[in-house]
């Protein structure tokens, strides 16, 4: 069993590999992803905002929306972490048998 | 978790390093306009800073810096005071999060500018209460006092 | 412009780093070896010009998920089972 997942892994390793020749150049400007809005955001970026970082005004500017949801979601993930901790200890206080596995 | 062990070299570099930690989050937070850095790195830096403490200096010399019961209202303050610059820019007649609408006497980009700011110390201040409330709950440092 | 075997060494540590923890018995130094892999990727990220993501990773993954992966081996055990 062990060793059909290590050569399913290799397999896929090999796959992986193999598609990565497809990808453009590091840097290359006439890949897709260099082509659509970046250009739009590396010429306005300092006139919009006096930013000279071009990353802080994507990030907090023009996909603030995106940062938002993140923060809320950095938020509630600690706050469910603490909900479901906070649970667990009262358990053990009560002395019910908890299933820790 | 948290009892302290008498380590002079462990104690002497924690207390030294902190406070240049603490001022290099700020560093990062506010100086992210102009060099790599926002509110994530920074926030991210702060907790940690607190978060060495707690493990080095143990219970009773790092809580009165930042007491446990701090953690939750600093990820909800982070959060509204997010929330609070998107929602001010809508009342005052632009979208949600449109910074150019806040009501300061500033113009335009100037205004933008410091709307990215706003939404950075937001960020700063949520991710920072959450990691260390996580920590501490994590821990057990508020228990049994 | 970091040369590409300096990226290709970045890529040989960090594969070695996470093979090492995964296999390794001890869960303190698996957490251990884990910051070192968080390490080398940050540098990776930066190497090749995303300063904001490494400097994220390297403040994250290489230092407060290494305190709170401590805590929880301090609070369960630090033999690994399998």
């Amino acid at each position: 069993m062990k060793a059909m997942v290590q050569v399913l892994l290799i397999l896929l390793g090999v796959v992986l590999a193999y598609a990565g020749t497809g990808l453009p150049e590091f840097g290359d400007p006439h890949s897709p992803a260099s082509q659509h809005v970046s250009n739009h955001y590396i010429e306005h970026a300092y006139h919009d905002s006096h930013t000279p970082n071009i990353v802080t005004v994507m990030i907090a500017d023009y996909r603030s929306f995106d940062t938002f949801g993140e923060t809320v979601v950095v938020f509630t993930a600690g706050m469910a972490c603490l909900f479901i901790l906070r649970g667990l200890r009262r358990r053990d206080e009560e002395g019910d048998p908890v299933d820790h596995a | 978790m948290i009892t302290r062990k008498d380590s002079v070299i462990l104690d002497v570099v924690t207390r030294i390093m902190v406070p240049f930690i603490q001022i290099f989050a700020f560093y990062v937070i506010f100086h992210g306009h102009y060099s790599p850095g926002g509110g994530f790195q920074g926030g991210a830096l702060l907790a940690g800073s607190v978060l060495l403490q707690r493990i080095v200096l143990g219970r009773d010399r790092s809580l009165p810096g930042f007491p446990v019961k701090w953690g939750v209202p600093f990820g909800v303050i982070g959060v509204l005071l997010f929330f609070g610059t998107g929602l001010l820019a809508q009342v005052m007649g632009g979208n949600f999060l449109q910074y150019d609408a806040l009501p300061f006497p500033m113009d335009e980009v100037w205004l933008r500018n410091t709307g990215i700011l706003l939404v950075e110390i937001g960020v700063a201040f949520a991710v920072m209460g959450t990691l260390i409330a996580i920590f501490d709950e994590l821990s057990g440092a508020g228990e049994e006092a | 412009m970091t040369p590409t075997v300096l990226i290709f060494g970045f890529f040989v540590i960090a594969t070695v780093a996470a093979l090492v923890a995964l296999e390794v018995r001890d869960l303190l130094a698996a957490s251990a070896v884990l910051s070192v892999f968080s390490f080398v990727v940050a540098l990776l990220y930066v190497s090749l010009g995303a300063v904001d993501v490494g400097f994220n990773e390297a403040v994250l993954g290489a230092g407060v998920t290494g305190v709170l992966f401590l805590v929880a081996v301090y609070h369960t055990e630090r033999r690994s089972g399998d």
